[in-house]
């Protein structure tokens, strides 16, 4: 049995054919640095990225908790969010989307498939019974759907004792949220969700909020609440009568 | 914001090309050259050479 | 400076007084008992205070499977011989084929899960009752499952299964490490587990191809920094001057998909207690990081890595060299180049900045001479063996991947030009195309090397049966043919429908009218995916069977003869 353990010779001999492979690897890396760092750095340098706009705020904790149940639910594997500039999209929904529109959204949820229709506007299109109608069986409102149900998020209370934490994490990030929204995220959560309550503090951070009760459940606040309300409230802040679209030509 | 295309796209269609053509260049003199060809031949054999 | 690795690499034994090497434990598997051991610990601290039951639930799974490793550390030690595997016997090199088992029976496994629940899905969108109105059965949270599975899972395997193999015998040196292999397979099927269980409980990152939550992610780059250390080391120890051209695009495939991962799970965790993470990106920016993952996981995981496949086993099973050695070379680097930029295509018209969106459209129509190149090279390797077609199925499963690979990358360049894809981009046209790659080109090649790989590895003559290898490829054909074409037509008009007008200057249908229309073919796409279903079925059977044949050296029956 000729066994043979040669580590050390191994390494002299092939000390140069192992630079090789580094430069192999470093090649490899500066190659696909180049056009990954040409296309996504000047997004974060150009003014032009984003647009100036008037009306887009951060989410309220309300429908920040409705996003993290439509990103749960893997809504944007159907529903894109992102309007584009061609004739029949800006009929069918409404004005294009802007960047503007989603800047505070992490992560994004543009989309890639149709299977369902955009929701970048939906907001308000509806009322807040044809949404949970909708939600829970949405072939008894549109009877051709190819959607699933989901009647559970009626029947969940909506998990958001850590909700303030999801602020800080957001504000940590270069959302604009205050001091004093992380503080109040809370209050403003169950404000927003109850239906006659005094909203003005609510609504003086969050300018335009809605706050009701969305889900026609008063003694419950559930998932169903929060998604409706961040279903209301999406492509509602910039008022596009106002909007000067030669202004932001890029 | 016009301005920030054009420079953009200057910059593409002269540096930005040359870069390319130059790195093309140089994949294809080390491809080709012909000092190289009894190691690529022998190269190929790799898979079939049984050990 | 040492090159070995330290996980799972040994001291060299000492030499006890009787000639007998005396065990002693190395510090890889001492380490790495420790480290689990640990791992343990931390998991159930977690465990104890997590913020969901989801959550928890991942918690005790990782507890639990690292105090299995431990055991199985320990258990392994208490049973190895003293000396570590020679490197060598009788000059010739101890190859470790073990993790390539393994991973080539999970790629198995994990390709029928995935067709399976592909299956499902498309089921669901013919019929929606099929969704159950259950929160883990619904559309939204199987079909990352599918996508996972069947890229992640079953591409992932195949790919460190045949790189693990192709690296080894290409460099005529038995793979780096002890239990670091080891480590790679099962750490990353872990992560596999972890990622699949985690949709179905509603753990995501909501963004596509990169749904595990933050967790998850870290331990996957702690298995492919292994990786990538087990791949260069065993290049490293190379006997032959030259790292043959499947090895290069191995390692493209290796350091790309890290740093695509790292840029695009940048995510800061709400605490360590919650599964939930936020994306330091935001809005279009978070886009354009995420179509530049999205579009290399394409062109690094699901090209470059197979094309290192089709580099290595077409011509070893067709037993000619490669039909241009140097149209290799400037394949690789010209794809890796090109590909990188091709990411903004997928947001076109979107609100990212137009001078992006031109970019990206430039370098993917570019992108269509290299990957010919790729294909001409793939194919006319058989140029003087065609008549091999006839008789070997395996290799024409091969050959018409690589057939499948040109039609895909002729067809993607066309739909990322802004216009054509104005009509096709958010229909089912998308689909078709990527189907046409994934079936055809990722999962052909794939079955082809698995084929080749499994009589080599467990040392028998030759499959089981070939002809049930050229029904399965007849099966699975007709499958994909009804797939594509049915989304093709689907796609294309829904897209038309989408931008009908009457006469009066009105949209003619609404968007419910284009959905009820797909209905037909929504049917046919999920009758196709049950062929391919099938023919997967039908190739997990012969490959069980050739397993359990009698090893090729006491072979006593010949395996069947090639259907003429």
């Amino acid at each position: 049995m000729a066994t043979v353990t040669h580590k050390q010779s191994l390494w002299a001999k092939h000390a140069f054919f192992e630079k090789n492979s580094i430069w192999l690897v470093f090649g490899i890396l500066i190659v696909i640095a180049i056009g990954g760092l040409v296309e996504i750095v000047p997004l974060f340098y150009l003014k032009s990225t984003i647009e100036k706009v008037s009306g887009v705020r951060p989410w309220t904790p309300l429908e920040l908790a409705g996003r993290n149940i439509y990103v749960r639910e893997g809504c944007y594997n159907c529903h894109s969010q992102m309007v584009r500039p061609l004739r029949d999209e800006v009929e069918r929904y409404g004005h294009y989307s802007l960047a503007a529109e989603s800047m505070y959204d992490r992560p994004f949820q543009w989309g890639s498939k149709r299977t369902g229709p955009d929701l970048a506007r939906v907001g308000g299109k509806y009322s807040d019974e044809w949404q949970r109608q909708h939600l829970a069986n949405p072939r008894s409102v549109v009877p051709g759907s190819i959607m699933p149900g989901y009647p559970f998020l009626a029947e969940t209370p909506l998990d958001a004792d850590h909700i303030a934490e999801d602020l800080k994490v957001n504000a940590l990030l270069g959302v604009p949220y205050s001091e004093e929204m992380i503080a109040d995220a809370q209050a403003d959560l169950r404000t927003q969700a109850t239906q006659d309550a005094d909203a003005t503090a609510l609504q003086a951070r969050y300018p335009g909020a809605q706050a009701r009760d969305f889900d026609g459940n008063r003694t419950t606040i559930t998932e169903a609440d929060a998604l409706i309300a961040y279903l209301q409230a999406l492509g509602t802040m910039v008022d596009f009568k106002l909007y000067e679209d030669k202004a932001n030509v890029r | 914001m016009n301005e920030t295309y054009r420079a953009f796209a200057e910059f593409a269609q002269t540096w930005g090309l040359l870069y390319f053509v130059g790195i093309f260049l140089c994949v294809l003199a080390y491809a080709l050259s012909p000092k190289r060809r009894g190691e690529f031949d022998a190269a190929a054999r790799m898979p079939l050479s049984d050990d | 400076m040492q090159t070995e690795l330290s996980l799972g690499q040994p001291d060299p034994a000492a030499k006890g007084p009787a000639g007998g090497p005396q065990k002693s434990m190395t510090y890889g598997e001492g380490g790495l008992a420790f480290l689990f051991a640990m791992l343990a610990l931390g998991a159930l601290v977690v465990a104890s205070g997590a913020e969901s039951q989801a959550y928890a639930f991942h918690a005790y799974l990782s507890a639990l499977a690292s105090i299995v490793c431990v055991f199985a550390i320990l258990n392994r030690y208490v049973d190895r011989p003293a000396a570590r595997p020679a490197l060598e016997i009788d000059g010739k090199p101890n190859y470790n084929f073990g993790p390539v088992k393994f991973a080539t029976i999970a790629a198995m496994v994990w390709g029928i899960a995935g067709f399976l629940v592909g299956v499902i899905i498309a089921f669901q969108l013919a019929f929606p009752v099929l969704n159950l109105d259950l929160p883990w059965t619904a559309f939204g949270r199987l079909r990352p499952l599918h996508t996972s599975a069947v890229i992640f899972a079953f591409g992932g395997n195949v790919l460190i299964a045949t790189s693990f193999y192709v690296v080894q015998r290409t460099c005529r040196a038995r793979l780096v490490g002890d239990l670091a292999p080891w480590f790679v397979v099962l750490g990353y099927n872990f992560f596999i587990v972890i990622a699949g269980t985690g949709y179905l409980l509603g753990i995501t990152q909501g963004k596509e191809y990169a749904e595990p939550e933050w967790y998850a992610d870290l331990w996957l780059t702690i298995v492919w920094v292994t990786y990538f250390c087990v791949f260069i080391g065993t290049i490293w120890r190379r006997k032959e001057p030259h790292i043959y051209v499947a090895n290069w695009f191995y390692l493209a495939f290796i350091v790309t998909i890290a740093v695509l991962h790292l840029g695009n799970n940048a995510t800061v965790p709400v605490s360590v207690f919650s599964p939930k993470s936020y994306i330091v990106w935001s809005g279009v920016q978070d886009a354009m990081v995420q179509w530049w993952y999205g579009h290399n996981a394409v062109g690094f995981f699901l090209t470059a890595g197979f094309l290192a496949i089709m580099y290595y086993f077409i011509p070893k099973r067709a037993d000619r060299p490669v039909y241009s050695y140097r149209l290799s070379i400037i394949h690789f680097w010209a794809l890796i180049f090109l590909y990188i930029w091709a990411g903004p295509h997928h947001l076109h018209y979107t609100a990212l900045p137009d001078w992006a969106q031109t970019l990206g459209m430039t370098f993917s129509i570019m992108l269509w001479m290299p990957s010919w190149g790729g294909m001409i090279n793939g194919l006319m390797t058989l140029s003087g063996a065609w008549d091999k077609l006839r008789t070997d199925p395996v290799l024409r499963l091969m050959v018409v991947s690589v057939a499948f690979y040109g039609m895909s990358t002729f067809e993607g360049p066309l739909m990322s030009v802004k216009s054509v894809n104005s009509l096709s981009h958010y229909t089912d046209w998308t689909i078709g195309h990527v189907h046409s790659g994934a079936l055809g080109w990722v999962a052909y090649i794939s079955f082809g090397a698995i084929y080749c790989l499994v009589p080599w590895l467990w040392n028998k003559r030759e499959l089981y049966s070939l002809k049930l290898v050229n029904w399965h490829f007849w099966i699975s054909t007709i499958g994909i043919v009804f797939y594509i074409s049915a989304m093709w037509v689907a796609g294309i008009l829904q897209g038309l429908m989408w931008r009908a007008y009457t006469s009066l200057g009105f949209l003619e249908y609404s968007f419910i009218e284009t959905v009820e229309a797909m209905h037909p073919f929504y049917v046919i796409r999920a009758l196709g995916g049950v062929l391919f279903l099938v023919g997967a079925l039908l190739m997990a059977f012969n490959i069980y069977m050739t397993i359990r044949e009698p090893e090729a050296a006491s072979a006593a029956t010949p395996s069947l003869v090639p259907a003429e």
